[in-house]
C-alpha cells in the first residue's frame, strides 16, 4: 500500500509537456472549428445553387453569413491566443453579427418591394431521370 | 455628461484595440483628438442620450446573443441538412409574426434576429408585424417567434420578464 502510494507521487511528480498539450489543444479545436465554418460556407453555395427562387436562395446565403464566417472568426481567434490580432477578429465577428441581417433584409425588401413574388408551397428537387425528357418542367 | 464619458472611454478603448499604439505620444495625441472630435460632434449633433451610449443593456444584450448564437446553430443545423439532402424538401412560405415590442430599437432587434436565423428572413415591417418568409414547414410558425421576441425586447431594456419557462420548444 505504501508502495503504491510512492509509486503515484513519484509518477505526479514528472513533468507533464503543459505547453506542448495546450498547443496541440489550440491547434485542433481551432482547427475543428474553421472546418465546420468551412463546411457551412460550402453548404451555402450548394444551396444558393439548388433553391429554387430568389427569396429561397438568400436562405442559404445566410448560412455563409452566420455559421461559415462566425466559427471560421472563433477559429481564428483561438488560433491567435490572447493578441490584439483576437481583440480585432472579436470585433469583426460582432460588427458581422450586426450587420450581415441588415443586408439580407436590404435585399430581401427591396425585392418585395418590386413586386417579386415568392414561390410558396412544398417544392421538391426534381428527378435526375425527368430532366432532359422534355416534358415541359 | 454621463453620457459623454461613458462614449469617450469606449470610443478611446476601440481606438487602442484598433490600433495598438500605446508608446508614440505623437499617434497617441491624435487618437484623443479624434476622440474629443467624435465627441464634439455627437454633442452638437444632441445624439448623446440613452440610444446612442446603451451601456445599461451591455450585459443583457451579450447574454441576449449568446442565447441567439445557439438559435442559429440550431437553425444552421435545420438548414444545412436540407439544402444537402438529395430531394430539397422545403415549402416555402410568407407569415405575419406579431410585433409586442414597444421601442423601434426592440422591433429593430427583433426583425435582425429573424433575418440572422438561417430559415427565416424578415422582409417587410408592417405597423403590427412582421412579414417573414420562411423556408422550411416547421419554421413557419408564428408562435415559436414568441420567446425570440421577448428575449429581443428584453435585451434592449424593455420591462419583458424573460424567467419563465416556455412551454413550446
Amino acid at each position: 500500500m505504501a508502495e503504491a502510494k510512492h509509486d503515484a507521487a513519484s509518477h505526479a511528480a514528472a513533468p507533464l509537456p503543459w505547453t506542448e498539450i495546450f498547443e496541440w489543444a489550440q491547434a485542433l479545436l481551432s482547427g475543428g472549428l474553421i472546418l465546420t465554418g468551412a463546411f457551412f460556407v460550402i453548404a451555402g453555395a450548394i444551396g444558393i445553387l439548388r433553391m429554387p427562387d430568389f427569396y429561397t436562395r438568400i436562405h442559404a446565403a445566410g448560412m455563409t453569413d452566420t455559421m461559415g464566417a462566425e466559427f471560421i472568426l472563433l477559429g481564428l481567434i483561438i488560433q491567435s491566443g490572447f493578441t490584439q490580432t483576437s481583440l480585432k477578429l472579436l470585433l469583426i465577428a460582432f460588427f458581422l453579427f450586426i450587420t450581415s441581417p441588415t443586408a439580407t433584409h436590404a435585399i430581401a425588401h427591396a425585392a418585395h418591394l418590386s413586386g417579386l413574388k415568392p414561390k410558396l408551397g412544398p417544392y421538391q428537387a426534381p428527378d435526375l431521370d425527368d430532366i432532359g425528357k422534355g416534358d415541359g418542367s | 455628461m454621463k453620457y459623454a464619458l461613458i462614449l469617450g472611454v469606449t470610443l478611446a478603448a476601440y481606438w487602442l484595440t484598433l490600433s495598438g499604439y500605446f508608446h508614440k505620444p505623437l499617434i497617441l495625441f491624435f487618437g484623443v483628438m479624434s476622440v474629443l472630435f467624435t465627441l464634439g460632434l455627437s454633442a452638437r449633433m444632441k445624439i448623446l442620450d440613452k440610444e446612442t451610449v446603451p451601456y445599461v443593456y451591455i450585459p443583457k444584450t451579450l447574454s441576449y446573443f449568446v442565447w441567439l448564437f445557439n438559435e442559429v446553430v440550431k437553425a444552421n443545423v435545420a438548414v444545412a441538412k436540407a439544402v444537402l439532402s438529395p430531394e430539397l424538401k422545403i415549402s416555402p412560405s410568407m407569415i405575419k409574426v406579431p410585433t409586442h415590442q414597444d421601442t423601434d430599437i426592440g422591433k429593430t432587434m427583433f426583425a435582425n434576429s429573424i433575418t440572422l436565423t438561417p430559415g427565416t428572413v424578415s422582409v417587410d415591417m408592417e405597423e403590427d408585424g412582421v412579414l417573414v418568409h420562411a423556408l422550411l414547414a416547421e419554421m413557419a410558425n408564428p408562435d415559436d417567434f414568441t420567446e425570440m421576441g421577448e428575449r429581443s425586447g428584453w435585451a434592449v431594456g424593455e420591462a419583458i420578464d424573460i424567467s419563465e419557462p416556455k412551454t413550446n420548444g
